[in-house]
């Protein structure tokens, strides 16, 4: 049954030509354009990219270029900069990650059990998701803007703030701008990973654990977690790398500012290529942010293996 | 599960004021923006942070179409996210149907590197891309934007279109491969007509994806002729920081296209993840 469809007529040795149309040509008819595409668009920047960070190039100053060795990395260990946007960095990914995880977690365990309109509440509540990332900076910022927005002054009711002002002015409230944004924008994503594998947990399991007279914390603790510990551990890692990564609404929302207290790394890379046009330096900040994603990743991968021996 | 679960009327009442707060929290934002869109100008500093506007008018809509630079920088994003949405499920469908139904030499390598490319940060190649774009003359072109799109996009829209071929038993092409066609023929006559949920879902996060996308555009494109939405709205939120009502105008319609696109593909999400995550 192996050969039968790509034998032609009249060829001598019937298996080896279709044995190696098979294994060898045909699937590449189907995937050269995604290959090529990928390589010359990703892979071959990707080198460019991290061959940049040893250079000196910068659009400014177009005579001054050539092979520098370490001196990017060397500015940027004594760049202040760089150090504020990494802490800041932490903060950002461990704040949005926690909240959109917590809330996600909740939301799909309350979209697994049963209620009327449950079809339009799941397509409501994932609405966040679909919208452009631009354009929910921009909500987000004009609703902390006091003369448009109600959140200063709901806040001031609340007695958060002292007066109704735009927090994303200020150095040591701005953070909490951003980060609200991304929660808003990420907890569908939570959510839908979290609800798939809750639906794939057997229902006998729940029921088996009620005749026996489990509590609703027991079932919680001892079936529904173990069963999505997987789920979480690899979405919660992805998650976190693309959140370091993502600029988009910090830049929109108050382009790394005021004073660099919104600054992280992505952001610094951006703006370095984008204003300054010094791609050597963006590239070196580029690789850093790089390196750490990696050693992150090595770190939860290990402890994972460890964890699933015990 | 919840059946068997005896409810009291206070866990009831928690879960529905539980259910209603996510749902505040996800529209509120988005009617802040209609509202501000719909309110009169001569009442958004009165009014501006009252709940509901006591008149409301469509005149900022009107200005945005026609006075404003807008129906251009749609037109733009349209045929971006058009373009980079039709090109890439080709791309990704043929890649993907080969993933699917092929054992090759090389297979695990691909997918790594299509892996890898999920892993590093886009921003990584920014200054590269712009070297390259440069070199070859697309700066300011809508095709250079097509084709970076249709590069990022490719490696999630293949294995999203894999996870859709699986889905298809494989007797449906053999038994066509049996009755005389070639593969190529089976796969067009039998299989396609029976993706199209899945090229239909493909296509739909590839247009949203494409026209979200922000720091490329903004670094590629820099001429008013070219500039798609995102750049566009951004250049004029800072160019006319006081007009509140026609950049949420804008914002809403920014909004609509990547709502009606996700209103037809909210339903294969959870169905498409459930059947990823059952395959482990």
């Amino acid at each position: 049954m192996t050969m039968i469809d790509t034998v032609e007529p009249g060829k001598k040795s019937r298996a080896r030509p279709s044995f190696y149309f098979r294994y060898m040509v045909e699937p590449y008819l189907y995937l050269t354009p995604a290959i090529v595409l990928i390589a010359l668009v990703m892979l071959v920047p990707l080198v460019i990219g991290i061959s940049y960070a040893f250079q000196a190039v910068n659009l400014l100053r177009p005579f001054q270029s050539g092979w520098v060795g370490l001196a990017n990395f060397e500015a940027l260990w004594s760049d202040r900069k760089f150090w504020l946007a990494l802490t800041n960095t932490f903060w950002w990914t461990l704040g949005s990650i926690f909240f959109q995880f917590f809330l996600g977690l909740g939301l799909a365990m309350l979209l697994n059990t049963q209620f009327h309109g449950k079809r339009i509440v799941q397509a409501l509540v994932f609405l966040p998701w679909a919208v452009p990332t631009f354009l929910s900076a921009l909500t987000w910022a004009w609703l902390f803007n006091p003369t448009i927005g109600p959140l200063p002054h709901w806040l001031a009711a609340l007695g958060i703030l002292s007066e109704p002002f735009n927090i994303l002015g200020d150095k040591n409230l701005a953070m909490w701008g951003p980060v609200t944004a991304n929660v808003w924008f990420g907890i569908p994503f939570f959510a839908i990973t979290l609800l798939a594998a809750l639906q794939s947990i057997p229902g006998e399991l729940y029921e088996a654990a009620e005749i026996d007279g489990a509590t609703a914390w027991q079932s919680f603790t001892k079936i529904t977690l173990p069963f999505l510990a997987p789920m979480i551990a690899i979405t919660v890692m992805l998650r976190t790398i693309w959140i370091a990564n993502f600029a988009d609404l910090i830049f929109v929302m108050t382009g790394g500012g005021p004073a660099n207290s919104t600054q992280i790394l992505s952001t610094y890379i951006f703006t370095t290529a984008f204003r300054k046009l010094d791609f050597g330096y963006a590239s070196a900040i580029a690789v850093a942010l790089l390196g750490l994603l990696l050693i992150y990743a090595a770190i939860l991968l290990v402890l994972r293996r460890k964890l699933v021996k015990i | 599960m919840s059946a068997l679960r005896k409810s009291s009327p206070l866990a009831v009442t928690g879960k529905y004021l539980a259910l209603g707060f996510y749902i505040a929290f996800a529209l509120f934002p988005l009617y802040w923006l209609v509202k501000i869109a719909i309110t009169p100008d001569k009442l958004i500093f009165t009014e501006g942070t009252a709940l509901f506007p006591s008149e409301f008018t469509f005149e900022n809509f009107q200005t945005v179409l026609i006075a404003t630079d807008f129906l251009s920088y749609f037109k733009n994003s349209v045929i971006v996210s058009v373009g980079t949405a039709a090109i890439t499920t080709a791309i990704a469908a043929a890649a993907g149907y080969a993933f699917s139904r092929f054992a090759f030499r090389g297979k695990r390598v691909i997918i790594a590197l299509m892996l890898i490319t999920q892993m590093f940060p886009l921003l990584m190649i920014i200054a590269p891309i712009y070297k390259i774009v440069a070199a070859v003359g697309l700066l300011n072109s809508l095709t250079s934007l097509i084709i970076v799109y249709t590069a990022f996009n490719i490696p999630f829209a293949t294995f999203l279109m894999q996870s859709f071929f699986d889905g298809i038993p494989k007797d449906l092409e053999e038994a066509g491969m049996i009755d005389g066609c070639t593969r190529f023929e089976a796969l067009r006559k039998i299989i396609l007509p029976l993706t199209l949920p899945g090229l239909g879902a493909t296509l739909g996060f590839v247009f949203t994806a494409a026209w979200s996308e922000l720091l490329f555009a903004l670094m590629l494109i820099n001429s008013n002729d070219t500039m798609t939405f995102p750049v566009g709205l951004l250049t004029f939120v800072s160019k006319f920081s006081v007009d509140w009502g026609q950049m949420m105008a804008a914002g809403v319609l920014a909004l609509v296209p990547s709502c009606l696109f996700f209103i037809f593909i909210q339903r294969y999400l959870v169905q498409g993840l459930t059947s990823g995550a059952v395959k482990g």
